[in-house]
């Protein structure tokens, strides 16, 4: 391993305010292993905002990056889906993981885009991707697909290929019939 | 016109909004959005109020590709991401890969991969004080900087075999072993750049006019750039020293002598000097990383990842077998899950991998940089003049492969 100081500071995090979120989310939040560097929670979808909002208090100034990640069909319940939040802290140099399982009809979670400017486009990105919602987003629409695509891509039910057929027997005229304008 | 491509939201907006103001649309098909980027400006007379970024235009499902494709398939797609500096696409997949593998890479592939990364961010902040000079009127630098860029291109397609996407660095090392007439190219190379980059230096740096376009413009203090999650060049200009190089060392980044530069204004002219100074402690660690470079294998040597040389898959029965297993089914990778961070030429360029012990990857979500730079621009232009709107996209240096994937 090379010598930095953010290995460090990983491991202060780690023994020092790690056992902090524990102690003040004594229900909601659980430790995960760390089996490479940086520390993750698990976090109940109702306990992320109070948790972030804790985080950002605490020093947490960067939401580093915002995804999340589809298990079908390894799960089907309502963990099938995970949002992963990465948060940094400048200059303590922390860096913390933390996993959210959602699923069900609706997968939904808090937003965080009224804490992190940065928040509100990467939220917009997963409600593309993955269809999963975010409470109290002021603008969730797609944002890498065009707005009349159906279905969510990174999607595991969805086919590599999208649902629509690229070759069909419709032909062009029928395809793309004249539309009156409309102001 | 206007109306016809805009969201419902901002339909309402436009609907809504003071008479004296005016909406504006600018691109996606416009040369100084580098790429596809399309912005809609709310314009007071000539000052932006307000503006919005929309993109996607180059969205191409990377991301879902590299599920289909075996671990080092997967390596070709995520070069098309962002396609001014492949190499670190490369370099943050591979060690990512390599520390849920738990393998070492040998030393030779360790240095070569810096030597080459860093080659590659000067190349990527080549292209940007070219393309960043004509946004401001400049012909001339675009000619220099491209000149330049040549040589470290020449340098790719010796070593690589390819200009601009050259896969090269794959897990568990190279690809293929440095070429015969390395050192000599690398000699040449050091002998000339110095020079040449001084000459655009003084062109772009020192020139009255470039810096009367970029001071004071598209500002942003190191709280804002911090909330905004800008990494890279950007941030520093800010005056937040934070480099993944520097902070969490990875490729025996801290055996190597450099410094980190750091802007004070947050504006243009300071994006533009701290990535000057960065090709030149580039070009330092090149020089070191040149100079030290160890013999050695130059991919490990556990023939379930890497591929065995071809002479002894003539002669050897097993080596012919991890030969044909590797190419049509490629390896499996023990389950979990790493965030391996690079520094790429435009910032914390990042691999959240999630493998559930296949042989291809469940999961590859890249954190870029870019995406994060262009939805800090509406921060960055507000209370700009539309004229200066070019230079401050120009300075955020955005690549669309990234932002879109």
């Amino acid at each position: 391993m090379s010598k930095g100081p953010g290995w460090a500071a990983l491991e202060e995090l780690r023994r020092e305010v790690i056992p902090e979120i524990l102690k003040a989310f004594p229900e909601g939040v659980r430790e995960l292993p760390t089996p490479f560097e940086i520390p993750q929670l698990q976090a109940e979808p109702g306990q992320i905002r109070p948790l972030a909002q804790w985080l950002k208090a605490r020093g947490f100034n960067m939401l580093l990056d915002l995804s999340a990640v589809d298990y079908y069909p390894h799960r089907q319940g309502s963990d099938r889906f995970e949002v992963v939040y990465h948060f940094f802290a400048w200059p303590q140099l922390w860096k913390l993981r933390v996993r959210v399982p959602v699923g069900g009809e609706r997968p939904e979670v808090d937003s965080l885009s009224d804490l992190w400017p940065n928040a509100n486009p990467a939220e917009r990105e997963v409600w593309d991707q993955f269809g999963i919602r975010f409470r109290g987003h002021p603008n969730l629409t797609r944002i890498l697909n065009p707005d009349d695509f159906e279905g969510h891509p990174l999607r595991k039910d969805f086919p590599l290929r999208g649902h629509r057929d690229l070759i069909t027997d419709i032909p062009l005229a029928e395809r793309n019939p004249y539309q009156p304008i409309k102001e | 016109m206007i109306r016809m491509g805009l969201k419902d939201e901002l339909q309402q907006e436009v609907a809504g909004q003071a008479q004296d103001r005016m909406t504006l649309s600018v691109g996606p098909h416009h040369p100084a959005t580098h790429g596809v980027l399309r912005l809609v400006l709310e314009l007071e007379g000539e000052t932006i109020v307000k503006a919005t970024p929309e993109h996607g235009f180059l969205h191409t499902g990377i991301e879902k590709t590299a599920e289909h494709l075996t671990w080092q398939q997967a390596i070709t797609v995520l070069d098309r991401m962002d396609y001014l500096s492949p190499l670190s696409n490369n370099l943050g997949y591979s060690l990512a890969v390599e520390k849920l593998l738990g393998i070492e890479v040998p030393p030779k592939a360790v240095w070569t991969r810096v030597l080459l990364a860093e080659l590659q961010r000067i190349s990527s902040h080549l292209v940007y004080f070219g393309t960043g000079g004509v946004d401001v009127g400049a012909m001339t630098p675009i000619f220099l900087a491209f000149d330049i860029r040549e040589m470290i291109l020449d340098i790719f397609e010796e070593v690589a075999g390819s200009r601009l996407h050259q896969s090269y660095f794959r897990i568990g090392g190279l690809q293929q072993d440095l070429p015969a007439n390395f050192n000599e190219i690398m000699r040449n190379f050091i002998k000339k750049f110095p020079e040449r980059l001084e000459e655009l230096k003084s062109l772009i740096l020192e020139n009255p006019i470039f810096i009367d376009r970029t001071k004071g413009i598209g500002k942003l203090s190191p709280e804002e750039a911090i909330a905004h999650g800008l990494t890279g060049p950007n941030l520093r200009a800010s005056g937040v020293p934070y480099d993944v190089r520097k902070a969490f060392p990875y490729c025996d980044y801290d055996k190597f002598d450099f410094e980190v530069p750091v802007g004070q204004n947050g504006d243009c002219y300071d994006r533009m000097v701290v990535r000057m100074r960065e090709i030149e402690e580039s070009f330092k660690i090149v020089q070191q990383a040149f100079e030290g470079m160890p013999e050695g294998p130059f991919r490990c040597e556990d023939r379930k990842i890497s591929l065995p040389p071809k002479a002894e898959v003539k002669q050897s029965m097993e080596a012919l077998i991890h030969h044909f297993k590797l190419v049509s089914y490629g390896f499996d990778v023990p389950p979990g899950e790493v965030y391996q961070a690079v520094e790429s030429a435009r910032g914390e360029f990042a691999v959240y991998v999630v493998s559930m012990g296949t042989n291809k990857p469940w999961r590859v979500r890249v954190r870029p940089p870019s995406f994060y730079a262009v939805h800090a621009l509406p921060a960055m232009l507000k209370n700009c003049q539309i004229a200066d709107m070019v230079v401050v996209i120009a300075a955020a240096d955005p690549v669309f492969g990234e932002v879109d994937r």
